[in-house]
């Protein structure tokens, strides 16, 4: 049963679940982290309410997060082909992880963001902080900790998110347990399969753990 | 510059550096009728003196030391920094003026993720003083404030008393003309409440800045301010110099702050009682030995609260009058021939 090309497979599964995973990750966090921040920022009791934006990104953010994933990766399909030209395969499901994801992140960050005592922007309003100053020089760095973990969490649900992708069509090692497991029995390789998407998922999240712990200076 | 109006004791007054006039804040409240958190606030405080600001928790303390630099705006009324007024500013100039008012607060608001150094350097950072500059100026406060060999060092690795002092080194980065300090030693012991203390009248003496303490403690007040505005369910009850406040309490509020209720002295009734007030000029002990002295009398000390406040001894003293109303009457003469403050109390003090 794993013959060669078994093995093969499994082993450009796990590059093509890695790939998805980290890029989509990656542009996700490029626009999830500002909306985030905006969501704070623009906030009724924040640094710089703006309230019909803060309505506008509040309800983006919440009807994106109500659609399921799988529903939401075909409904995008046609996105997906004006963008790589394609809805099959690794690249081509980086769009729909994206969309999927960044709205989840958006709250991730402003959670996070949200945790910081307000005393201290206060401080550094009292000095003259304009809010730009106060995003850049204090709002990301003392919750930069605190966004490192949401990280693990995030990339774990695009990692789970990315494994779905192989019902339409994503490759990588959620494709791979599908076909077999699903569609042929082949219990082996789908065990194979699940236990290296625990493997990825624990690695992750340890790495990213590691990185949040070094990063926070609150216990020491 | 603004130069003095005249001040309540009717003297000209030297140079106010901040001023409130008929302050008023009210905060919205669900039911629309609004919250009125302070009350027509009118002070004047003069340049170079440590001002106390002293009230129960919830008097209004923190919205008007925040209105001073507008990280509160008022409802209604002025406050005049230097003459100009703040409601008049655009938000650039209104955020270069806050770069002159320090202020620090009861839980010290550190950057949790900066060093000492780095702290002490953020404030700079938004003045746009270049990164050499910064540093050099940072170590110099840190310096001052004692803790030059903390540099390095996290606000979680650091005490409450270190971490206050970085950030009063962080307050005076920019060179304020003025420092705020909201229940700045509230969460401290009282010893490293005194370091404190200490810390701020020496910055107060060297650097001539002026200082406002808010505070809910009577202690805070009589070891460091010159003069103290009492403030109760946002009303200005009394303003005036410490020892005038201490020594002859005019308000309720005052006299609850003076007097508080764990050592009132109804427990020592029957017989008659004087209170004898100290306002400075002389000490305790000779009083009641001269006492003792001169009419073979022993003479017994029924409550007193005696303090240093700024540098002078006052304080108070109830004292029990002998039965014999003829002795009790010559004492009491006596007292009043030495220059005392003595006054008979009945009943409730
Ligand atoms: N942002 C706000 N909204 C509504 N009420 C407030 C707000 N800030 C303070 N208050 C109310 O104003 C009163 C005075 O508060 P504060 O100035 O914090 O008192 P203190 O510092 O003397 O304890 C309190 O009753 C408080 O509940
Ligand atoms: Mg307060």
């Amino acid at each position: 049963m794993f013959d060669q090309a078994v093995v093969k497979m499994i082993g450009n599964g796990i590059l093509e679940t890695l790939y998805m995973t980290l890029t989509s990750t990656f542009i996700a966090y490029i626009i999830g982290l500002p909306l985030g921040v905006a969501l704070v920022v623009t906030d009724k009791d924040g640094i710089h309410p703006i309230r019909w934006l803060n309505s506008i990104l509040n309800v983006i953010v919440n009807i994106l997060r109500s659609i399921p994933f799988l529903i939401l990766m075909i409904f995008v399909t046609p996105l997906t082909r004006a963008i790589i030209g394609t809805s099959l395969g690794p690249t081509a499901t980086i769009v729909p992880l994206v969309i999927g994801s960044a709205p989840f992140i958006a709250r991730l960050v402003e959670s996070s963001i949200k945790e910081i005592d307000k005393g201290v922007i206060e401080a550094a309003q009292s000095m003259g902080a304009k809010p730009m100053q106060i995003i850049w020089k204090v709002l990301l760095p003392e919750a930069r900790p605190s966004i490192l973990v949401g990280a693990a969490i995030a990339v774990t649900t695009i990692l789970s998110y990315s494994a779905m992708a192989g019902i339409i069509g994503g490759r990588g090692l959620g494709d791979i347990a599908i076909r077999y497991g699903y569609y042929r029995y082949e219990n082996g390789i789908m065990f194979v399969t699940v236990a290296l998407l625990v493997i990825i998922v624990q690695v992750l999240q340890e790495v990213d753990m590691m990185v949040a712990r070094k990063n926070d200076k609150r216990r020491k | 510059m603004y130069y003095g109006i005249r001040g309540d004791d009717g003297i000209s007054t030297p140079e106010t550096i901040v001023s409130l006039r008929n302050l008023t804040k009210t905060f919205p409240t669900a039911d629309g009728a609004g919250f009125t958190a302070l009350h027509d606030i009118s002070l004047d405080i003069r340049k170079g003196e440590i001002f106390g600001i002293i009230g129960m928790s919830g008097a209004g303390k923190s919205t008007l030391v925040r209105c001073i630099n507008y990280l509160e705006r008022p409802t209604s009324g002025t406050v005049l920094f230097q003459g100009r007024d703040l409601s008049k500013l655009s938000m650039p100039e209104l955020l270069r003026v806050r770069q002159s008012i320090g202020m620090i607060f009861q839980q010290f608001n550190l950057l949790m993720q900066r060093t000492a150094l780095q702290n002490v350097c953020f404030p700079l950072e938004i003045a746009g003083v270049e990164k050499k500059a910064r540093i050099r100026r940072a170590e110099e406060l840190l310096e001052l404030v004692g803790l030059a060999d903390k540099r390095n060092s996290y606000p979680s690795q650091l005490s409450g008393g270190q971490c206050q002092r970085v950030a009063i080194a962080r307050a005076l980065a920019t060179s304020p003309q003025v420092l705020l300090c909201d229940e700045a030693t509230s969460a401290l012991d009282p010893s490293t409440t005194r370091g404190v203390l200490a810390l701020i009248r020496e910055i107060n003496e060297k650097l001539g800045i002026t200082v406002i303490i808010i505070t809910h403690e009577m202690a805070v007040i009589e070891e460091i301010c010159q003069r103290v505005a009492i403030i109760d369910a946002g009303r200005i009850a009394e303003v005036g110099p410490v020892s005038d406040i201490f020594t002859h309490p005019k308000s309720d509020a005052a006299r609850r702050l003076v007097l508080p209720p764990g050592e009132r002295v109804e427990e020592f009734m029957g017989g008659r009682r004087c209170r004898i007030v100290f306002d400075g000029r002389s000490a305790f002990e000779p009083v009641i030995s001269n006492l003792v002295l001169e009419f073979r009398h022993p003479v017994n000390i029924l409550y007193a609260n005696t303090k240093e406040i700024d540098g002078k001894a006052v304080g108070q003293m109830i004292i029990a009058l002998p039965e014999d109303d003829h002795l009790a009457e010559r004492m009491l003469g006596s007292m009043r021939a030495q220059g005392l403050s003595v006054e008979e109390v009945t009943g409730d003090v």
